[in-house]
């Protein structure tokens, strides 16, 4: 109960400091979308700081260093370093020139005027929001995972049952998107920039505080890294190490033997050992009693012994019935001449709810229970009944096949550089390069968000490295097939006492909401700036009723965002580079219409279609982000969109008639003789 | 100078793709991995070029330009 405690305190302050802003406020719509321009340098370094640092740099890189190691820090944080700090110079000041000179407070109204186009708007509009969503998924599902990882045996219901006892995720996600929905529509702008800034500051020294605990914990920090050089070396660097290899093929071979066991004694009934045998096979055994022990003991004698006989086809059957993937209703004729390779197994679709069946199989569950129970009332040490989590952990681990060691190819390494440039098209940060009081504000963020990525994603990337590997007495501390986005969570409250683990989560959901709230302010300023005022006229609503308008379409996109966050979860580190490949296809045209004066109407439009046409098509065909190993031509799809979107720009406007020179000369002056 | 610091922004994304230290598990100073070290390494990197460029590179001109140009127009 304490870390919801705690929870609730801190969201109970941010709120206080919303409405504090409020009274503030001059009051009109354009203090409360831009704060009347009024934003210094270090609200405005906060609140970029506070708005790059998100679910995506905690949860997401955490679980991703957790699934694939300490290559995912020079995948996107060292280049973000170098690709956001260039485009503040070579796009932020610009457009800064122009948002100072033309009044623009959106990028749509830029390119509307730049393109002589009033039409691309109504394209780039559900564009740029559409694109937004994912964002904002990745926030309320995260908040959802890490508030209900957290609370876990909060309450005695059994309602809660189902969530181990803690807030129910969806609970999580809507009462963190309330909060966020409240101090943005009482604080505005300034609220927002206010909470931000006291946010990062908060998460600043929490961070700080849980990599502290969480490496003295596992030993300090030679031996929470020596103890990944021992058991997954291929974690530390980013191909796979022959021990990693070797160790795979051989729990391969051990998981096949279990499926070809249970194939013939449940799907052929038939008595593969003895009872003498088998009795044998337990006394043999020596790995952790849990699950299906007996099974595994019983399949290493079969196998032993050469009683598993299956033709071909039978035994790629039993892969997929003990892997819980869907058997095809027509099977494929080439599994009756080769056994499936681990990554063709992956390829066929695993029974999403599946894993559910530990909660009601006696050889999973007769441990379930609320996790501050002892499992033995007599005898405490024991230990406590098991979370769902774990039970579900355990099937996991012992019925399903081995993980394979994962890597990255240079290739799909070096096409990583194109993804941080979503910087140059995200729709916050173009309006923070429209509307920033002075060029001279960005002085400070061009040279410490580099540092600031680096203090973030260091410790994430170490405690998702050092998670592999950590244990939990005799048992790992997060078993195999993990959710990787509750990764963090776990080691928090696995390792601090509970008064901790409320404030450190509390640091988390700052980082998470200060990503939030400026995204949902930006989504409203679009809406009314680009649709309503634009189409409506100047005069047609008061002040009072643009601000109401904003405030509705904003709940509106929220409650979009959370319905789709009650979908099946994704992985927060996917999503999040979805997205960003989204605002980076388009990239092409921000940079063109600031230093190409042969962009043309046409080109722009060829850009933009052919970037989002192409971003749905493998967004589809990745499975809506489920495939997280998705590549284009070997490459990360955000590469493939570029150059495609560039392309069809470039061509489209050569063959297209120029802008006529008038207009150029208002975004390209000469430069004047003085 | 200028071209010096642009220069500098060339090298980092070179020196960002560290092909060299692909399968090197080696842990610096018992606990860090090379590789992670390495791109720490471009961050702080990286901040430094940046804070060249904001010396030696920023757009002066422009800005002054601008804002003569508001002040002008208030």
């Amino acid at each position: 109960m304490t870390p919801l405690i705690v929870i609730c305190i801190y969201l109970g302050l941010l709120l206080a400091l919303g409405l504090g802003a409020s009274l503030l406020s001059r009051g009109s719509s354009k203090d409360y979308m831009l704060a009347s321009h009024s934003i210094g340098p270090f609200l405005l370094l906060m609140s970029l700081f506070g708005t790059t640092m998100t679910a995506f740099a905690l949860v997401g890189s955490t679980g991703e260093a957790y699934k694939e190691g300490v290559g995912v820090y020079g995948l996107l944080a060292s280049s973000s370093g170098i690709i956001h700090s260039l485009c503040f110079f070579v796009l932020g000041i610009k457009l800064w020139s122009f948002g100072k000179r033309y009044g623009y407070t959106t990028q749509i109204q830029f390119f509307r005027d730049r393109l002589q186009s009033d039409k691309i708007g109504v394209l780039m509009f559900p564009i740029l929001v559409g694109l937004v969503i994912p964002y904002l998924l990745i926030g309320v599902m995260s908040a959802g995972t890490v508030v209900s990882a957290v609370t876990e045996g909060a309450f005695r219901s059994e309602f809660f049952a189902p969530w181990d006892y803690g807030v129910p995720p969806a609970i999580g996600s809507l009462v963190i998107s309330i909060v966020v929905l409240v101090y943005v529509f009482f604080g505005g702008m300034r609220g927002t920039a206010w909470a931000n800034a006291f946010q990062t500051m908060i998460f600043m020294v929490l961070g700080v505080i849980t990599f502290w605990i969480i490496s003295d914990h596992l030993g300090g920090l030679q031996a929470a890294s020596q103890a990944v050089a021992e058991k997954n070396p291929s974690k530390l660097m980013r191909s796979v190490a022959e021990k990693d290899q070797q160790k795979y093929e051989t729990d391969l071979a051990k998981w096949r033997s279990l499926a070809e066991y249970n194939y013939l004694t449940d799907e052929k009934k038939e008595s593969v050992l003895t009872d003498e045998q088998k009795q044998a096979a337990l006394a043999a055994y020596k790995g952790p009693k849990f699950g299906n022990w007996k099974a595994r003991a019983e399949a290493t004698l079969a196998a032993k012994q050469g009683l598993l006989n299956l033709t071909t086809l039978e035994k790629n059957k039993a892969y997929i019935m003990q892997d819980d993937r869907q058997m095809p209703d027509e099977v494929p004729a080439s599994w009756g001449e080769a056994i499936l390779a681990g990554h063709e197994l992956e390829e066929v679709a695993r029974n999403p709810a599946a894993s559910k069946k530990a909660f009601t199989d006696e050889m999973y569950n007769k441990n379930l229970g609320h996790p501050e129970d002892d499992l033995d009332p007599n005898d405490p040490k024991k230990g406590k009944k098991w979370s769902r989590k774990r039970v579900e952990g355990v099937y996991k681990a012992t019925k399903w096949s081995p993980e394979p060691p994962s890597h990255i190819t240079p290739l799909q390494f070096i096409s990583y550089m194109f993804v941080p440039l979503s910087v140059g098209m995200f729709p916050h940060l173009f309006q923070h390069w429209l509307t920033a009081k002075s060029a001279g504000s960005f002085k400070a963020p061009v040279v410490l968000h580099p540092l600031f990525i680096a203090i973030v994603w260091i410790p994430c990337v170490l405690v998702g490295v050092w998670a592999t590997s950590a244990m939990n007495g005799p048992a790992p501390m997060i078993p195999p097939h993990f959710n990787q986005n509750a990764v963090l969570s776990k080691m928090v409250s696995d390792i601090s006492t509970p008064l901790l683990s409320g404030l450190l989560i509390a640091g988390v959901l700052a980082a998470i909401m200060s990503s939030l709230d400026s995204q949902f302010l930006c989504i409203g300023t679009m809406f009314t700036e680009d649709i309503v005022v634009h189409y409506g006229g100047k005069d047609r609503f008061s002040d009072k009723q643009v601000v109401v308008i904003a405030r509705s379409f904003i709940i509106a996109i929220v409650a979009v965002t959370y319905g789709l966050s009650l979908l099946e979860p994704r992985s927060v580190f996917s999503l999040g580079v979805w997205t960003f490949a989204g605002f980076s296809s388009m990239f092409p045209l921000v940079l063109a219409s600031l230093y190409w004066k042969r962009l043309t109407k046409p080109g722009a439009y060829a850009c933009v279609i052919s970037a989002i046409a192409m971003w749905i098509y493998f967004f589809i065909d990745s499975d809506f982000a489920g495939n997280s190993h998705y590549l284009v031509f070997g490459m990360n799809p955000a590469a493939t969109m570029v150059i495609g979107s560039a392309i069809a720009m470039v061509l489209v406007s050569l063959i297209t008639t120029p802008p006529d020179e008038a207009h150029l000369e208002r975004f390209f002056p000469k430069k004047s003789e003085s | 100078m200028r071209y010096v610091v642009w220069l500098l922004v060339v090298a980092l994304i070179i020196l960002r793709q560290d092909l060299w230290l692909w399968d090197n598990d080696t842990l610096v100073f018992g606990f860090m991995p090379i590789t992670l070290l390495w791109h720490a390494g471009i961050s702080i990197g990286a901040a430094i070029v940046w804070f060249l460029a904001t010396i030696f590179a920023w757009p002066t001109d422009l800005i002054d330009e601008v804002q003569r140009e508001s002040e002008g127009g208030e």
